[in-house]
């Protein structure tokens, strides 16, 4: 399908949802307290099942937080990216490892380097740092005078 | 509850697997919630080669952060660099010279083999057989010279740069690879004899870390692992980037699911890299091997995101850029990770045994999941 398509799809599915032309893939900005619901509408769309969470990230813009997820369809090879806003001094936002399970370790991922609390993850704990870690590396403010190079 | 040290409050043994243990090919580690000899958990616990990457390449420019991502997963560092090297291209829009995707997509494939060889002799020697390593080693060593030869490195070669790759080919290679081609295929049938049909390798293998195929897709798994459970799932197919569109070869795919399954998928893959070899070795078209760029690139605001499928599964680059010269933000969808995360639902009920052959069939290489 062509992004078009997509987009008309997808606003039928979800209506509150925004879309934003970037990059090559339709980009659909959802708001953090409907993603779960939204979620289970793209796993289960009859167009086009987005069945397949093959990238999972944050980008942390200084004011805000936007969560990444980039979503395909097995069946129909539609690869689309939806946008999470979220509130930089309180990041919340519902695990979608249960609808995705590859979404487990990606979202330990991103609690470990970002901070974002992910709600009813099964096993929110740091993945890739030690568990006494201070700060999220991957903030743009994080400091850290020993271990960091600035080039 | 911790009643004594090393078992559950239920007296289930808990034990580590590395690490540092052979089987895990680098530092990952493993825990072990064993009932017996039933696997009962496995908990992964990463980061002992992390480095920070993705950290690193927010000061770093976008030349100079191709060579950081040789390291992730070094045994396809060709492959990572051509990744970061399209992303950067579909940023500038730029074009690059039909002698440069020749080149890169030769470059790859070669690579591809020389990890599958690599795979192949340490999955054997992870179930007792040291010979096949030696095997392996053999043919790989020859890709490992042509490399050194053109690129000047043997593992991290850093050669694909943004604009298409570092230097020219070096005068012998077309005779090397096909000297190449003349030795693998002669010894490829010795990996069957040895190795596939031997009955105690079968009988360790077949209904071993079975996978079907939604749980596949379900948890992101990518690459010959996901091809064993029938997920078609070949970027060169679904996504074609350079000129793999224009190129006769098959994509892999065996629907049992089992570990025997995902090796099968790897053995055969690498006749597919060599039927791709064949087709281009004598039809390198002339010309530049790297279009004209400026010195400092500055990427366009925006997003962009590149698929590229390496030798364990799809490796994506998501570049965020703010306009300047380096990355705002950078991530790398490394196969490895999604890889890795199955790995408990493939073990769990089955035996400690069976685990080393779950494993080395999903071929992980840690600091490409680590980062």
């Amino acid at each position: 399908m062509s992004n078009e398509e997509i987009k008309l799809v997808i606003s039928e599915l979800l209506p509150t949802a925004s879309f934003e032309e970037a990059g090559e893939w339709l980009n659909i900005g959802i708001e953090a307290a409907d993603w779960k619901d939204a979620a289970q509408k793209l796993r289960n769309c009859a167009a086009a099942p987005f069945n397949f969470l093959f990238c999972l990230t944050c980008v942390d813009w200084k004011t805000h937080f936007t969560m990444v997820y980039h979503l395909r369809s097995t069946t129909t090879l539609d690869n689309i990216v939806v946008k999470v806003k979220l509130d930089r001094t309180n990041p919340e936002v519902m695990t979608v490892c249960d609808i995705w399970r590859g979404a487990e370790l990606f979202e330990r991922e991103v609690y470990d380097l970002f901070g974002v609390i992910f709600l009813e993850h099964p096993d929110l704990r740091r993945l890739l740092l030690t568990d006494d870690w201070v700060g999220y590396p991957l903030r743009k403010d994080y400091e850290d005078p020993i271990n960091m190079i600035k080039l | 509850m911790v009643e004594e040290i090393g078992k559950t409050a239920e007296g289930d043994l808990i034990i580590n697997v590395g690490p540092q243990h052979p089987a895990t090919h680098g530092v990952l580690h493993l825990v072990i919630t064993l009932n017996g000899e039933t696997i009962k958990k496995v908990e992964p616990h990463l980061g002992y080669i992390h480095r920070s990457i993705e950290k690193m390449c927010e000061s770093l420019t976008y030349r100079q952060f191709i060579y950081s991502t040789s390291r992730m997963d070094y045994l396809s560092a060709h492959i990572n660099n051509h990744a970061c090297a399209l992303t950067v291209e579909k940023g500038l829009g730029i074009e690059i010279p039909a002698r440069a995707q020749v080149i890169r997509v030769l470059m790859d494939e070669l690579t591809r083999i020389a990890s599958h060889e690599l795979w192949w002799g340490a999955m054997a020697m992870d179930l007792g057989a040291f010979t096949p390593f030696f095997h392996a080693f053999r043919e790989r060593e020859s890709i490992n010279d042509i490399m050194e030869e053109t690129c000047g490195a043997r593992l991290t070669m850093n050669y694909m740069v943004p604009g298409g790759v570092m230097m020219d080919l070096h005068p012998n290679f077309q005779n090397r690879v096909k000297t190449f081609l003349k030795l693998y295929k002669l010894k490829i049938h010795e990996y069957d004899e040895l190795v596939t049909g031997n009955i105690i390798f079968q009988n360790r293998m077949k209904g071993v870390g079975y996978l079907s195929k939604e749980a596949a897709i379900s948890y992101g798994v990518t690459g010959p692992a996901a091809r064993g459970s029938g997920v078609s799932c070949d970027v060169r197919k679904l996504y074609p980037y350079e000129i793999y569109h224009q190129l006769q070869f098959d994509e892999i795919l065996e629907t049992e699911g089992d570990s025997f399954a995902r090796y099968m998928v790897r053995l055969r893959e690498m006749n597919e890299s060599i039927k791709i070899i064949e087709q281009l070795i004598d039809n390198i078209p002339d010309g530049d091997f790297q279009a004209k760029t400026k010195a400092v690139l500055k990427l366009p605001k925006g997003e962009f995101y590149q698929l590229v499928e390496t030798a364990r599964g799809e490796l994506g680059v998501y570049i965020v850029s703010e306009g300047g010269t380096t990355p705002y933000r950078i991530k790398f969808r490394s196969p490895g990770f999604s890889n890795l995360s199955c790995l408990d639902h493939i073990t769990r009920g089955g035996k400690i045994g069976d685990l080393i052959a779950s494993m080395g069939t999903l071929d992980l290489v840690i600091p490409d999941i680590d980062r």
